[in-house]
């Protein structure tokens, strides 16, 4: 027989009940159950990056945590990036400007890693940025365009 | 992913007494269960979830020593400015293992329990015998692939490396591990796999770690963590050493040494007969390369592997160097380049 468990998750400033089996991930809960699929299932192991939101404003692994450990904490995704009025995200412009993507399937985690990245404080040189992104692969191989954009967008907040 | 029940614990005590129960696993960050629970490796029927119990994440340096709550963030303590004072080889232990996401996940207790990355671990449908998933059921690493194995620590029954960073920084300055039930120096805390590969610590059943306190010395202060990998980032060691020193007035005779190897063992290793032989002696460039060699002391190759033999001896070596330089610059001609 197969329990489920009733959720309360706060995704994007909105509030989604969702009954899943406690082995959900998060990942699962936001793509199958919330109907985001905005955030990416790529390896599905913690290893590519993909699948990267933020839960209580830190880039995290969606695949590697439980839906029911989100309970009760503010995640955001990709889809909850742009402004209600519908201006994007600067990250978001700044991978469309500097052409960061071929395939577009790590996009939104690359997207969601970055935003991360340049609030932390870690895209003050090429370098630091390719080290703080190497979480999230991606297989066109469009890295030097992503780290173009992530400097862009961190010179811009910066500015 | 075979279904569990999850539950959050609203207590420390009340996570040590479910905790006890056949089938149960705790459930911090998470990125070493879930993993291994969708690789069919853990199975657990029940989760207890400890990630929100108060109290267990704090960070704290004083003169005596510094201490980590076993909730917090490999990134915080990543991060943190006193810890990166008192061992910058934690720091940097930290900051060169697994990726900024992982590292906002995964916790310091957990990141001390890892399980190795063998594949033949990691893989029980293609290979069913492994002496660390099934005891007695054999090795199918032995003879296999073993590129990423260890070539120190193993036995008969398993060549699994351990792969974590973090505990080979601990190992060299002399950690302890708090459990809720007691302390546990951490060269004692992990066990060899011998005969029993399936038991890689000596928590027992229901035992949690709760934190780890690392003892104020100059070595700790003046050291480093070089790791050496296939690749710039996100990789684990192809070998690795924490090493810290402290001179004596002349700025010559070593007055401590600490060293521990990691990528290479089946445990976080202490290499004691490197430190020994540099203790209470000038460093010079020829007394380094012979006791570098040390580090490989007993060490045994299973083919892919053989490279770390070669490998380790230049990595501790560097790593002695970088910081026998950073702290008497005079040495650095008599040293010459880098191993």
């Amino acid at each position: 027989m197969t329990r489920t468990i009733t959720l309360s998750l706060d995704i994007n400033d909105r509030r989604y009940d969702v009954d899943v089996e406690p082995r959900v991930t998060l990942l699962d809960a936001l793509r199958e159950h919330a109907g985001l699929t905005g955030t990416k299932k790529g390896c599905d192991q913690g290893q590519c990056g993909a699948c990267t939101c933020h839960v209580d404003g830190k880039r995290v692994l969606s695949c590697l945590m439980l839906a029911a450990q989100a309970e009760g904490r503010k995640i955001t995704t990709i889809e909850g990036l742009a402004t209600g009025g519908g201006d994007l995200h600067p990250v978001q412009v700044a991978f469309m400007e500097n052409d960061a993507f071929q395939c577009g399937y790590c996009t939104p985690g690359q997207i969601m890693s970055a935003v991360a990245c340049i609030r932390e404080g870690h895209a003050g040189s090429d370098e630091e940025i390719r080290e703080y992104m190497s979480g999230n692969l991606c297989r066109c191989g469009a890295y030097n365009n992503i780290v173009a954009a992530v400097r862009q967008a961190a010179e811009m907040a910066d500015a | 992913m075979l279904d569990f029940s999850y539950s959050r614990a609203g207590s420390l005590a009340e996570a040590g007494t479910l905790a006890a129960g056949e089938g149960v696993r705790i459930l911090a960050g998470g990125t070493t269960l879930l993993d291994l629970a969708k690789c069919g490796v853990e199975m657990p029927e029940t989760v207890i979830d400890i990630l929100s119990l108060e109290g267990l994440d704090g960070i704290s340096v004083e003169a005596t020593g510094a201490r980590i709550g076993a909730l917090a963030k490999m990134s915080a303590v990543a991060d943190h400015a006193g810890i990166s004072a008192h061992c910058p080889a934690i720091s940097q232990s930290l900051t060169l293992a697994a990726s900024a996401q992982l590292r906002n996940m995964a916790t310091i207790g957990g990141n001390l329990l890892q399980r190795t990355r063998c594949p033949y671990f990691r893989d029980p449908v293609s290979f069913p015998n492994c002496n660390k998933r099934n005891p007695g059921s054999g090795c199918a690493a032995i003879g296999g692939v073993t590129r990423n194995h260890a070539v120190l620590g193993t036995s008969e029954q398993c060549i699994a490396t351990y792969h974590g960073d973090l505990a080979v920084a601990l190992t060299a300055f002399d950690a302890v591990v708090e459990t809720d039930r007691r302390t546990i120096p951490i060269d004692a805390f992990f066990l060899l796999p011998q005969d029993r590969p399936d038991r890689e610590t000596v928590l027992e059943r229901g035992e949690m770690i709760t934190g780890i306190s690392i003892p104020a010395s100059a070595a700790a202060k003046n050291s480093l963590y070089l790791k050496v990998r296939d690749r710039q980032s996100y990789e684990f060691a192809a070998a690795s050493a924490a090493v810290g020193l402290e001179f004596e007035a002349d700025g010559r005779t070593l007055k401590d040494v600490r060293v521990a190897v990691g990528g290479v063992a089946t445990k976080p290793w202490r290499a004691k007969g490197v430190e020994e032989a540099l203790l209470g002696k000038p460093l010079t460039t020829a007394a380094l390369a012979e006791a570098a060699r040390l580090s490989v002391d007993g060490a045994m190759s299973h083919g892919g592997n053989h490279y770390k033999i070669d490998l380790l001896p230049r990595v501790v070596a560097r790593a002695i160097e970088t910081v026998a330089v950073t702290l008497a610059p005079q040495l650095a001609a008599e040293l010459g380049e880098p191993a």
